[in-house]
């Protein structure tokens, strides 16, 4: 469904990626975990277009789209929670989840109504400036902005990054929901236990390159380590 | 007694003015942080383009302003797309030389097309006709209208900015650039949506400052000065606060008028200066930038 071959991502003339291949099949939920600066969210930004890659480096439904804007990979149903949650500041929580369909109004389970039977906090503020919500109810509002598209491809960059224990559990238990009409997940994860309790795949990036990859339960924790951390 | 009552009302009818030229200004501020320099040249342009509807064609003004609007929106647009959007990024300089640029262009091109001479946009009878309030006070119907004018179009900004889907993006645009792209808004097309709707703005601003005064191709920037002062003095990016800003200014004029003639201008500019120095945000900030 999505594909990356090579893919390659540059910050003038520093290399963040260094040829990275990863396959995510439909309704697959991916994890891709490494430490700080291994190019996690380099490798999410290019495949939503915010960094531009090689045109066929990132495929969709095999169709080259490395080269694409980002507005151009939204409307094919790539849809992002970024690091940070970064909601818009100005716009009241319902505002927020109303611009997430700016772009791809496409039918689907996803609306204003499933998404506050998803996060029922959300309902009750509903009307209330973003920038005043808890860390938990932005990310909350956060993921409900990237579903409004109603998106076949979800990636979720650090989602659990400062919030507490109770908050990271209630929205990791979103994600069966999330998952049921065959969306496929892509998380950017720094948290490797929870990570690997939800994935159906793992990768791990190490400085920019793939250094490991398969299914959680085949990995050892001395391999993940090892991933991870390096020698 | 009366007097000074007269002055008020005519500072705030005069605010109506300035703000009707501010808010375009501040539109554009509030989305894509662009200074436009040639906003002033902008309006004269369109005044020229009512002046030349209304002198070819034989149409009444408000007519004449009523066709240039679309005209107006589309060179807006156009130019934002094909030239100031490729200005546009983390460096401020290019922008505000392009639009310095367009500023000699426009004065030029008017000199070129319409001569050096002071025009005047006329509408009959109704340009002296005025309301009597009792005593030895009137308003001017044309200052009321203006001012009129000027509550109508933030009001309706504030509608577009705040009950559509368009000003959503607006909005969503000026707060987070890169997040907006991932929400599927095209940045560029919005940005030039906007500035088609700052040059509408512009050309209502243009039909009363035609009604009211003459005008010539170079008396933009004087008006741009006034604009920014309105802009500035409200609060950046804030409309509601550019109108305030407006009457600020107008009252603070015609005050000084009051006082001394020679100090209308002058007045109204140390007001500016006074509100920067006591709340550098101006009036009626964006409580979140």
């Amino acid at each position: 469904m999505l594909e990356t071959r090579g893919l390659t991502a540059h910050y003038g003339d520093f290399q963040a990626l260094y040829g990275i291949d990863t396959v995510i099949a439909p309704g697959e939920t991916i994890a891709i975990i490494g430490a700080n600066g291994a190019g996690k969210s380099s490798y999410l930004k290019a495949i939503t277009g915010l960094i531009r890659a090689e045109p066929d480096s990132v495929r969709f439904e095999d169709r080259p789209i490395g080269a694409l804007g980002a507005a151009n990979i939204l409307r094919l149903g790539i849809a992002m929670v970024p690091e940070g949650r970064r909601l818009f500041s100005s716009l009241t929580v319902e505002e927020n989840l109303l611009i997430g369909s700016y772009g791809r109004d496409v039918a689907g389970i996803w609306s204003l109504d499933s998404i506050y039977a998803l996060f029922p906090a959300l309902k009750e503020r509903r009307a209330v400036p973003s920038h005043s919500l808890s860390g938990g109810e932005q990310q909350m509002t956060a993921i409900g902005r990237a579903l409004m598209s109603n998106p076949r491809v979800l990636l979720c960059d650090e989602i659990s990054l400062g919030l507490a224990p109770i908050v990271i559990r209630n929205i990791y238990d979103a994600m069966p929901r999330i998952k049921q009409n065959g969306t496929s997940i892509v998380l950017v994860e720094q948290d490797i236990a929870q990570a690997m309790k939800v994935a159906d795949r793992v990768y791990c990036f190490q400085e920019g390159r793939v250094s490991l990859s398969g299914r959680p339960t085949e990995l050892t924790r001395e391999q993940v380590h090892l991933a991870y951390f390096g020698r | 007694m009366l007097d000074w009552v007269d002055t008020i009302i005519q500072g705030v009818l005069l605010g109506g003015l300035y703000a009707l030229f501010a808010a375009g200004l501040s539109l554009i501020f509030g989305i894509m942080r662009l200074v436009n320099l040639a906003h002033g040249d902008l309006i004269v342009l369109a005044a020229f383009a009512i002046l030349a509807l209304a002198t070819w064609f034989g149409f009444d003004p408000f007519l004449a302003a009523l066709l240039a609007m679309p005209a107006m929106f589309a060179a807006g647009f156009a130019l934002q797309h094909l030239l100031l959007n490729r200005t546009l990024g983390r460096d401020l300089l290019p922008p505000l030389l392009v639009t310095f640029g367009i500023s000699i262009i426009i004065q030029n091109g008017l000199l070129e097309v319409f001569t050096a001479d002071s025009r005047r946009l006329g509408l009959g009878a109704i340009e002296t006709a005025s309301i009597h309030l009792g005593g030895n006070l009137a308003i001017g119907v044309m200052p009321l209208l203006t001012l009129g004018s000027a509550i109508a179009v933030i009001l309706l900004l504030n509608l577009l900015f705040y009950r559509t889907a368009l000003g959503r993006a607006f909005r969503a645009t000026s707060d987070d650039l890169e997040i907006a792209q991932l929400m599927g808004i095209d940045h560029h097309r919005i940005y030039s949506i906007a500035m088609g709707i700052a040059m509408v703005v512009a050309t209502i601003a243009a039909l009363y400052l035609g009604i009211r005064a003459n005008f010539d191709p170079t008396i933009g920037p004087a008006r741009l000065i006034y604009a920014f002062e309105a802009v500035i003095i409200g609060g950046l990016g804030s409309l509601w606060g550019t109108l305030a800003g407006g009457i600020f200014i107008g009252l603070a004029q015609t005050v000084g008028a009051k006082m001394n003639p020679e100090w209308q201008i002058l007045a109204g500019h140390i007001a500016f200066l006074v509100v920067v120095v006591l709340r550098p945000r101006g009036l009626f900030p964006r409580s979140v930038d």
